[in-house]
């Protein structure tokens, strides 16, 4: 199947200011993908990139196998997309809205309707806009971008504000569109939020792709050490003579230490940490954790950038 | 097609909501209102020409009001929703630019040329409830005067919106639209007058200030209707000026219509060039 998405050496300028510089990417269908970054690292220039609001100043994009920054963009129909702070006209009640939005994407309007009651916005699908809670207004915005079972979704920072039960409804409904081959783009400025639900992470910083790749993929890639912590039967002085190969520990109280391992020494250490005989009464294996893999491909990138 | 329709209905819509129609309607209503039976005070209840003077009220109050009115609701219309964030979202749908923008351009002609029939319309009914015997020729000089009035409506909403798609700021929209309003309707016919009093006949030409008055929509409509109709421009004290003026009706009516569609031309190319 061919991309959803596909970016090309694509570089943004603002003046003197490079938002995005040559980003390749090519997104599949069915894929998960989190587009990660701390703020003003060129997310959201990337995202306005792919949906035709601004036009790159070099390299070439195409979505859904059309130009973005074409006219009235026929693939537009196929698209999906949650700005990072949604607004819409007060005065106006949700249904009004929806409906508004359905018709402009030329979906039946019955759609709409069902739409609220999926984000749970059915009781209050009457009120004005006006009159709802921030959290209200997100659900409203996710309903818009799910209109016409878009082919590719791009939802810019969407879980902020949401509780944790609509989370979950929401990333449910995320699913459901990921199986039946849409591409979703979810962009947050923490990992660990999206990590294990993305089959695919994209990495910005300072407007440059940094790393690109499964969870699993970055973690390899990334070579971090886990964290071994092992509860000592008796004093942890015992335990000094046998850590003797040049590990980094720490001792966290009395009985507990801390071990950074290496990827390829954690078997090891953890095979002879339950050897017959060792003082060890107790093993918690760590993997890096999200949070430890983005910062590290943030370090990467170098001071003065 | 249907975009623009889609959206001038949702502009209607919103209009509606915030009370903008309404408020419009009654305030040129009531002022509609107040000045025919003001103004038909000096001519007298037998005046036989009572509507020919409710023109001339009209159309000075119009040339005024309206332009007010239209950068009221225009200046905002693009940077206001670029601002506001619901423009990033509404362009992200199947809709090009020029639909968005004509689409606007549409829905508030219409509930400007509502108020206008509406609170003009008032003025006329309530004239003709009161007995006065009004004949054909000043029926079809209001007729004018009320669509006239539509189109230098829409010049100036489409002047608006060329504002409001070169800005970057909001604030920046209203204090060029004050400035285009004081301009066009104060001080370009002052600075005209100063220009011939002062040149008294030796450089500007007739032909010279035929192209002067086109520049400025408020003259054309106020040749257009104050001069337009010979009953009328006796009572507006125009025919002096219409003896020298040699621009006809239909030239007039070009020239207004050019004053709608250049600025909204423009305005469709800032605002499809425009990053957001």
């Amino acid at each position: 199947m061919t991309a959803t998405v596909k970016i090309e050496h694509v570089s943004k300028r603002y003046g003197k200011i490079e938002a995005v510089r040559d980003v390749s990417l090519a997104l599949a269908p069915g894929q998960t993908v989190a587009l990660v970054g701390h703020n003003g690292a060129g997310k959201t220039t990337l995202l306005k990139l792919m949906l035709g609001h601004v036009r790159p100043t070099s390299g070439t994009i195409r979505v859904l196998g059309d130009d973005p920054v074409a006219g009235e963009f026929e693939a537009r129909r196929k698209i999906g997309f949650l700005p990072e702070n949604v607004s819409f006209n007060p005065a106006l009640t949700g249904r009004e809205i929806l409906t508004f939005y359905t018709l402009l994407k030329g979906a039946p309007v019955a759609t709409a309707l069902e739409l609220l009651e999926r984000v749970g916005l059915g009781p209050a699908s009457a009120r004005r806009v006006g009159t709802y809670s921030k959290g209200m207004r997100q659900r409203l915005g996710l309903a818009q971008a799910l209109i016409g079972e878009p082919k590719l979704l791009l939802l810019d920072e969407p879980t902020t504000g949401l509780d944790p039960a609509l989370r979950l409804s929401f990333y449910e409904i995320l699913q459901t569109l990921r199986d039946r081959g849409a591409t979703v783009v979810l962009s947050s400025h923490a990992l660990a939020e999206l990590g294990e639900r993305a089959d695919r992470v994209v990495i910005m910083g300072t407007g440059t792709l940094l790393g690109q790749g499964s969870v699993e993929e970055l973690r390899r890639m990334a070579r971090l050490p886990a964290k071994i912590r092992l509860t000592v039967s008796g004093e942890t002085e015992t335990i000094r003579n046998w850590l003797d190969r040049g590990e980094t520990w720490r001792q966290v109280n009395g009985h507990v230490v801390e071990i950074d391992a290496a990827p390829e020494r954690k078997i090891e250490l953890l095979r002879r940490a339950t050897d017959v005989g060792a003082p060890i009464e107790d093993v918690d294996v760590t993997p890096p954790t999200l949070d430890d893999i983005y910062a590290h491909f943030l370090r990467m990138q170098g001071p003065g950038r | 097609m249907r975009n623009v329709l889609l959206i001038a209905a949702k502009e209607i819509q919103e209009s509606m909501r915030n009370w903008w129609v309404l408020s419009t309607t009654l305030l040129l209503a009531v002022l509609a209102l107040t000045l025919t039976f003001l103004g038909s005070a000096p001519t007298g209840s037998v005046g036989v020409r009572a509507l020919d003077v409710v023109i001339v009220s009209l159309s000075s109050l119009t040339i005024f009001l309206l332009p007010l009115i239209a950068l009221l609701i225009s200046h905002d219309a693009i940077v206001g929703e670029i601002e506001r964030g619901t423009m990033l979202l509404l362009l992200s749908y199947p809709v090009a630019r020029w639909q968005v923008l004509l689409g606007k351009f549409v829905g508030h002609l219409v509930i400007l040329a509502f108020a206008i029939v509406l609170g003009y319309g008032a003025a006329a009914f309530a004239l003709a409830v009161t007995g006065v015997a009004i004949d054909a020729e000043s029926w079809f000089a209001f007729a004018k005067m009320i669509g006239s009035s539509i189109l230098l409506g829409a010049s100036f909403i489409a002047l608006g919106y060329l504002v409001s798609a070169l800005v970057r700021a909001r604030g920046t929209a209203a204090g060029i639209a004050v400035g285009i309003w004081l301009m066009l309707v104060l001080i370009y016919d002052m600075v005209l007058l100063g220009l011939l009093v002062v040149d008294q006949g030796r450089f500007v030409s007739g032909g010279i200030l035929n192209a002067l008055l086109l520049f400025n929509p408020t003259d054309v409509y106020r040749l257009f209707n104050l001069a337009g109709s010979a009953n009328v421009s006796v009572f507006s004290g125009m025919t002096g000026l219409a003896d020298t003026i040699t621009l006809n009706t239909s030239v007039l009516l070009a020239a207004l219509a050019a004053w709608a569609g250049v600025p909204l031309l423009l305005a469709a190319f800032a605002f499809s060039r425009r990053e957001l």
